[in-house]
């Protein structure tokens, strides 16, 4: 009985690893032809591995970086992406310790709403939304986290609320009987108490504003800002021939800092994108 | 203390609410009202009661979108699912590797839906010439089976990482009892694990639904809908009433879909909200 589990476990082990490798293999696809040189891209040689004659080096990331634009989309989407994120935690985190803390008829119907807001598709609102963000001139790398907060505030108030009803109130009245007022309260006694809702509602967020790609291109003047997936899907739809090693490389650049932030943050990562799952 | 908290009510609530109306309330009133309306802008809407619903209705690409749409979410619902279960039970038999494993078909998940379709459109355009059928731009029926194939490789792993924790939280004893009294792999599994999992199948399963019925960016960076509108799902289909028709009564036509589209988002996510409550008290 033991001899056989342990065979079967061989087995599986081994289908395992290479249903592995076929999932790593579309990046891994990319990686190769993006140290290639552009006419040894093609249909036919796409799988083959670079040889000395067809290596490029780093070529293709240079002029990814520099001519295509791709570093410029970068600050952009870094920026937005850090801005919107941190406006979301500390003012969505305030207005859901308001709504758990003071029950009166207006908390209430704004948690419903924004539960509401939660399930309702972008295509619904995008059309009036990026005449809004026009007519406002929140249409800027700058000030577009203004929308971001307004659109992504559903699930970050409804995860904060959910957490919060779990604090025992004694903690917080014990400060304000020593004298906080309910400002300290919150960011000296609150905030720290969050710190792991902090983190899922956070890395949750970041990875919706950093691959959205519909808001930004309906808000922001493309001939402005690109943010990443902007740039990427402007190459593709571009009259002429793409370039694809610079293409390529576009994509491993995309792709790196994720698959770096996420072997660094592995178990924080997979905990808070699945706890949005969850409790939604 | 609720008094004291009341009082500072406009600086905890002001910055959130501000932003909510602009980002949120505006947009979805002014696009109910919108359906209703002929107009390039929101300036220049005039009303025109029901006649963008009646069109939306008669509406060939619309419905054959809905259509699609559907048939892609019961597909990609049973693979995904299935596929996440599957590896989830052998994840969970501590074969060595674990850890290994989970990280690599979590991965995906994080890779934004334009680079995703991207990187799916080069390898299916090179394994379609290989064998020399038609490429995707050409090919619906491709289309379809490398939507499915890219919404698989995205969201297995992230299924897989719910199951696990479904599994990981069956009672141990219960497993020893059903050994004790002799029950087969099979029995154990679909008669002590399976019940057990219920609010993590539910959970997975809706999510998967809504999944599929809200997906754009991979749609329109995989296929863009091509040959002729055959691949075009429900999203994509009125982002371009919107954006790629030209003519003042598109947008109205748009909005009056997307006002069809909510609306059954909003009934699929009630439904998911009593399958899961009622599912809770069982667990």
């Amino acid at each position: 009985m033991k001899e056989r589990q342990k065979i079967s476990d061989k087995i599986w082990f081994v289908l395992l690893s290479i249903l592995a490798v076929l999932y790593v293999y579309p990046v891994f696809m990319i990686l190769i032809n993006s140290v290639k040189k552009e006419r040894a891209i093609s249909t036919s040689t796409v799988f083959k591995l670079p040889t000395s004659e067809t290596f490029s080096g780093l070529v293709n990331y240079a002029n990814a970086l520099g001519a295509q634009g791709f570093a410029r989309s970068f600050l952009f989407s870094l920026l937005i992406t850090v801005t919107s994120v941190a406006a979301i935690l500390v003012f969505c985190s305030m207005c859901a310790w308001y709504i758990t803390r003071v029950k009166s008829k207006f908390s209430q119907a704004l948690y419903y709403l924004f539960v509401f807001s939660m399930v309702v598709p972008f295509q619904m609102v995008m059309f009036t939304l990026s005449q809004t963000a026009d007519k406002l001139k929140l249409n800027t790398p700058f000030n577009i986290w203004i929308i971001y907060l307004g659109f992504g505030a559903g699930l970050a108030v409804f995860m904060f609320a959910g957490f919060m009803k779990s604090i025992p109130l004694e903690i917080e009245e014990a400060s304000m009987i020593d004298g906080c007022n309910p400002i300290q309260t919150f960011f000296l006694v609150v905030f720290p108490i969050l710190k792991p809702t902090m983190v899922s509602v956070g890395i949750l967020e970041a990875m919706w504003v950093w691959n959205d790609y519909l808001l930004p291109t309906l808000v922001l003047d493309i001939k402005k800002y690109k943010t990443i997936p902007m740039l990427i899907q402007y190459f593709r739809g571009s009259y002429g021939k793409v370039e694809m090693g610079p293409m390529m490389a576009s994509i491993m650049l995309t792709i790196i800092p994720i698959i770096i932030v996420y072997l660094i943050g592995q178990k924080q990562i997979i905990k808070g994108v699945t706890a949005g799952a969850v409790k939604g | 203390m609720e008094k004291a908290i009341r009082k500072y009510a406009p600086i905890f609530v002001i910055p959130t609410f501000a932003a909510f109306i602009i980002g949120f309330i505006i947009p979805f009133i002014e696009g109910l009202y919108l359906s209703f309306c002929k107009f390039t802008t929101v300036k220049n809407a005039k009303f025109n009661g029901l006649a963008n619903y009646i069109h939306a209705f008669k509406d060939t690409q619309f419905v054959h979108a809905f259509g699609f749409t559907a048939s892609f979410a019961v597909v990609s619902i049973l693979l995904i699912n299935l596929g996440g279960l599957g590896l989830a039970l052998l994840l969970t038999r501590k074969i060595k590797g674990t850890n290994v494993f989970r990280t690599i078909f979590f991965m995906p998940n994080l890779i934004g839906g334009i680079v995703l379709g991207y990187i799916w459109q080069i390898l299916i355009n090179c394994l379609l010439s290989i064998i020399g059928q038609p490429l995707l731009a050409l090919n619906s029926t491709a289309g379809y089976w490398g939507l499915i194939v890219l919404m698989c490789w995205q969201q297995i792993g992230y299924m897989m990482i719910i199951y696990i924790a479904g599994l990981q939280n069956v009672p141990d004893d219960l497993l020893e009892a059903a050994a004790i009294d002799g029950a087969s792999k099979a029995t154990t599994f679909f008669r002590v694990k399976l019940p057990m999992i219920m609010p993590s199948i539910t959970i997975c399963i809706f999510l998967t639904l809504t999944n599929s019925f809200k997906l754009f960016d991979q749609n329109l960076a995989l296929t863009s809908g091509q040959p002729k509108h055959m691949t075009e799902m429900m999203a994509l289909n009125i982002y371009n009433t919107f954006y790629a028709r030209s003519g003042a009564q598109w947008k109205g036509y748009g909005q009056a879909k997307a006002v069809l589209f909510c609306i059954l988002v909003i009934v699929i996510s009630l439904v998911q909200l009593r399958a899961t409550r009622s599912r809770e008290v069982q667990a």
